[in-house]
C-alpha cells in the first residue's frame, strides 16, 4: 500500500502535506491542552444547524468529556500524521473531526458565520482539509517517511530518488 | 559507512532518518505550543493578579420561615401581575398561556422556572384595583387551596382592615406616595414600584413617613440593584480599576408599541367597571377617557415620562455602583417625534447630569481630577443597543449582566503595561459573567464575539433567576429578619429627586440646580415646581 508507482518528487509531496495537516492538528490540539478555561462550548452552542446535537453535546453533562476528547484526537490525529503511524486511522479521526467542525459552522449562505479571517461558500478550509485527508488516505507513504518503517517486517529499501 | 549500516541491524541511516524524523517535528511543536499557552496563562495570571478584582454575587437574604405575611396588592395591571407572579401568584390565564406555549415550544422554560421558584411563605390577602375586570381576575385566580383573597374598594379599607402586613404598590405614579404614605403610617409594610413619588413635596413627605414609621420596612421596586455584577462592579470602582472616570452613558432604546406604552384597551372597560375618581386620585379632574386609563404612561398628570419611568432604572442601576447621590444640576432636552399620538410625555429625551465635585479616585497627579457627567439618552424610535458605559482615564467599563473592562491606550496608571505589550487595545483586561463561577481576562476575539452574544455563558446553568423575585424576597426578608433593603428610603429619594430635576429641565428648557446644603431643587422666584412638573403641558 506504501509503494505506488509514485514519482520522488510526488511521494515527497504528499509526505509533505501530510506532515503539515499532521503539524495543524497538534498544534491546535496542545493549545487547546495547555489553556484550562478552554471549552468548545461557545462553539457548539453557536451552531447554525443540527442545533440540538451540538447543544444536547455542548450540556453539562457532556461537555468536559467532548472537550477532552477533541483535545485527545487533536493531538492523536497530528502524532499520527507527523509521526506516520497509523495513518488512516489518523486520516479517519480527523476527517470525523473537521466534519463536525464543519457541520456547526457550514459556511451555507443564509446562515451566520462567526469570527473568520476569509470568505467562504460551501468550501472553506475545514473541507479542504477533510478532502486533503482523503488524500492521505489514499496514500499513507509510512514507508517513505514514518515510524512504521521500524515496525514493517520487512527490511525496507531505500526508494530509489 | 557499512559498519553504520550494520550497527542498525537491519536499517541503515537513511532509514533511521525516514524513520524517525517526524519525533523532532512532534517535540518542536508540542514544546512551541506550549510555550505559548503557558505564557498565555501567566499573562492572564499576571493581569488578574494586579487587578485583584473580587467577583462576588450579593449576599442571600434570609429564610422565610415564621407565619405567613399577608400581603395587598394595589394595582393589578401588566406590573402588578408581574409581581404577583414573582411573589408566587400566577393567574389562571397566565398559566394556560404558559401551558399552551410549552405544547408548541418544548423548550420554553417559563412555567418550569415560576414553579420551581421558592415559596416565600406567604399568602396574598387582599386586593385592590379600580377596574373590575384586573380584580376579579385575581380573585379568581388566587382563592385557590389555602389562600384567601378579598378585594377592598379603597386601599384605606385594606390598611384598615387589619387584614394585611404588607403592601405591594404597583399603581400609576401619581398614587405611589399617597398610599406609601398612607400604609406606613398604618405601620404597614410598603414595596412600591419606581419611580417612587410624582413630585417633589411628596419625595420629602414620603421620607418623613419613612422616618417616623422605623417598624414598617420600605423598599422601591429597582429590581437591577439585585444585579449578579453589581458588587463585582463596586469592587472595580473600589480598586480603582477605571482611575477617575469622567463620563457615564446610559440608554434605553425601545422601537414597539408596548415599548412606547401603547398597551391595549379591554373591550371590558366602561365607567361602570371603572371607579375612574379613585384612579384620577390627586390628578387634575378630566373626564372619562380610556387612552388616560390604560396608557397612563403618556401623560404627566399620571406617570413621569421617560425621566421618571425610565431613567430611574439606569439612574439607579449606577447610583447602586457609584453611590454618588443626586446630581449638582440637571439639563434636559427632547420632544414628541415618533409617536404622535396625543401623548405629552417626550419619547426621545437626552438628560445630562452634573456632578462636579464626585470622582471614582484617579491617577494622575492630584487635585487634576475631579467631576463626571452622566448622560441618559433616550428613544422610543429604535432599539439599536448602545450599551451601558462608564468612561475613566485608566478604563472603560461595559455593565451589563455580564462585565467588561477594557484599558485605555492612553491610561497613565496601565502606560508601562501597554508599552510592554502585556496589554493590548481592544482586548478586554477583565470580563465577569455571574453565570460562570470563574472569571476571565485577555481573550481572543472569538471568544469575545461568543460572549458578546451571550452564548458562551447564558445556559450554563440552563437556569434563569427573575430578579424581581430576588428583590421582593430581599424586602420580605427584612421582614422576617431585620435590615434594610438595599433600595429604601436613600436611594429611593436620590432616584425620585434626579427623575424630577430631568422632568423639570425638559419641560422648563433650563438648567436645574439641586442645592445639596439646603436640600432643595432651586427655584425661581414665585415659581412652584411641583406645579410645573404636574402640569399637562
Amino acid at each position: 500500500m506504501n509503494s505506488p508507482n509514485l514519482t520522488a518528487i510526488q511521494r515527497n509531496a504528499l509526505v509533505i502535506l501530510r506532515v503539515l495537516i499532521g503539524w495543524h492538528f497538534l498544534y491546535e490540539g496542545i493549545i487547546k491542552a495547555y489553556n484550562p478555561s478552554w471549552t468548545a462550548k461557545g462553539y457548539l452552542l453557536s451552531a447554525s444547524i443540527l442545533k440540538p446535537f451540538f447543544t444536547w453535546i455542548a450540556g453539562e453533562s457532556f461537555i468536559s468529556t467532548i472537550d477532552m476528547l477533541n483535545i485527545a484526537g487533536l493531538i492523536a490525529v497530528g502524532i499520527s500524521l507527523v509521526a506516520g503511524i497509523k495513518v488512516r486511522w489518523g486520516c479517519i479521526a480527523g476527517a470525523i473531526l473537521l466534519l463536525l467542525y464543519y457541520l456547526a459552522h457550514p459556511p451555507f449562505s443564509g446562515l451566520p458565520q462567526g469570527p473568520s479571517e476569509g470568505s467562504y461558500w460551501i468550501v472553506n478550509k475545514n473541507l479542504i482539509e477533510m478532502a486533503a485527508l482523503f488524500v492521505i488516505y489514499q496514500f499513507p507513504l509510512t514507508s517513505v517517511f514514518g515510524l512504521e518503517i521500524l515496525f514493517s517486517k520487512n527490511k525496507v529499501t531505500t526508494p530509489k530518488i | 559507512m557499512a559498519k553504520d549500516n550494520n550497527y542498525f541491524g537491519r536499517w541503515n541511516r537513511r532509514d533511521m532518518l525516514k524513520a524517525l524524523g517526524g519525533i523532532p517535528i512532534l517535540g518542536g511543536v508540542w514544546y512551541s505550543g506550549a510555550s505559548l499557552a503557558g505564557s498565555a496563562q501567566r499573562e492572564k495570571q499576571f493581569l488578574l493578579e494586579t487587578l485583584n478584582i473580587k467577583a462576588s454575587p450579593p449576599p442571600a437574604t434570609g429564610p422565610m420561615s415564621g407565619k405567613p405575611l399577608r400581603i395587598g396588592i394595589i394595582g393589578f395591571g401588566i406590573r402588578g401581575e408581574q409581581l404577583c407572579r414573582a411573589m408566587g401568584f400566577a393567574t389562571t390565564g397566565w398559566l394556560k398561556k404558559m401551558n399552551e406555549a410549552l405544547q408548541n415550544n418544548p423548550k420554553d422554560t417559563r412555567l418550569a422556572d415560576f414553579e420551581a421558584q421558592e415559596n416565600l411563605n406567604i399568602k396574598l390577602a387582599a386586593i385592590c384595583d379600580v377596574f373590575d375586570e384586573r380584580a376579579e381576575n385575581a380573585l379568581a385566580s388566587f382563592n385557590a387551596g389555602d389562600n384567601k383573597i378579598k378585594r377592598f374598594r379603597t386601599h384605606t379599607e385594606m390598611f384598615n382592615s387589619g387584614e394585611v402586613d404588607a403592601v405591594v404598590i404597583a399603581t400609576p405614579d401619581h398614587w405611589h406616595a399617597p398610599m406609601s404614605i398612607e400604609a406606613l403610617n398604618a405601620g404597614i409594610h410598603v414595596y412600591v414600584e419606581k419611580p417612587m413619588t410624582h413630585n417633589i413635596g411628596e419625595t420629602f413627605a414620603l421620607r418623613d413617613a419613612v422616618k417616623n414609621n422605623p417598624k414598617a420596612i420600605f423598599a422601591v421596586g429597582h429590581q437591577h440593584r439585585q444585579t449578579q455584577s453589581f458588587l463585582t462592579a463596586q469592587d472595580i470602582i473600589k480598586k480603582n480599576i477605571l482611575g477617575h472616570v469622567s463620563l457615564i452613558q446610559t440608554n434605553t432604546n425601545r422601537n414597539d408599541d408596548n415599548g412606547a406604552w401603547q398597551y391595549e384597551i379591554s373591550p371590558a372597560a366602561s365607567p361602570k367597571t371603572i371607579d375612574w375618581d379613585l384612579f384620577l386620585g390627586n390628578a387634575p379632574k378630566e373626564p372619562f377617557n380610556l387612552e388616560h386609563f390604560f396608557r397612563w404612561r403618556k401623560w404627566w398628570a399620571y406617570g413621569s415620562g421617560l425621566s421618571g419611568d425610565l431613567m430611574t432604572h439606569d439612574y439607579d442601576r449606577v447610583n447602586c455602583v457609584l453611590n454618588m447621590g443626586i446630581p449638582r444640576s440637571v439639563t434636559a432636552s427632547g420632544g414628541i417625534y415618533t409617536h404622535r399620538d396625543g401623548r405629552n410625555v417626550p419619547d426621545v429625551i437626552h438628560i445630562n447630569m452634573e456632578f462636579p465635585d464626585f470622582s471614582t479616585g484617579g491617577s494622575q497627579e492630584a487635585g487634576k481630577e475631579k467631576g463626571m457627567t452622566f448622560v441618559y439618552s433616550a428613544t422610543l424610535g429604535n432599539q439599536f443597543d448602545r450599551g451601558t458605559v462608564l468612561m475613566g482615564h485608566d478604563g472603560t467599563m461595559e455593565l451589563g449582566n455580564r462585565i467588561t473592562v477594557y484599558a485605555d491606550p492612553r491610561s497613565t496608571k496601565y502606560a508601562d503595561l501597554i508599552k510592554e505589550q502585556r496589554i493590548e487595545a481592544g482586548v478586554p483586561i477583565y470580563q465577569y459573567d455571574p453565570a460562570v463561577s470563574g472569571t476571565d481576562a485577555v481573550t481572543s476575539a472569538t471568544a469575545k464575539y461568543f460572549a458578546n452574544k451571550g452564548l458562551l455563558w447564558t445556559y450554563r446553568d440552563g437556569k434563569r433567576v427573575d430578579s424581581t423575585f430576588l428583590h421582593l424576597r430581599e424586602w420580605l426578608s427584612c421582614i422576617r429578619n431585620g435590615g434594610t433593603p438595599s433600595c429604601s428610603i436613600k436611594e429611593g429619594f436620590e432616584e425620585a429627586i434626579t427623575a424630577h430635576m430631568g422632568g423639570l429641565s425638559y419641560k422648563l428648557g433650563r438648567r436645574i440646580d439641586w442645592d445639596p446644603v439646603a436640600e432643595k431643587i432651586i427655584a425661581k422666584p414665585g415659581e412652584d415646581l411641583d406645579a410645573v412638573l404636574l402640569s399637562n403641558t
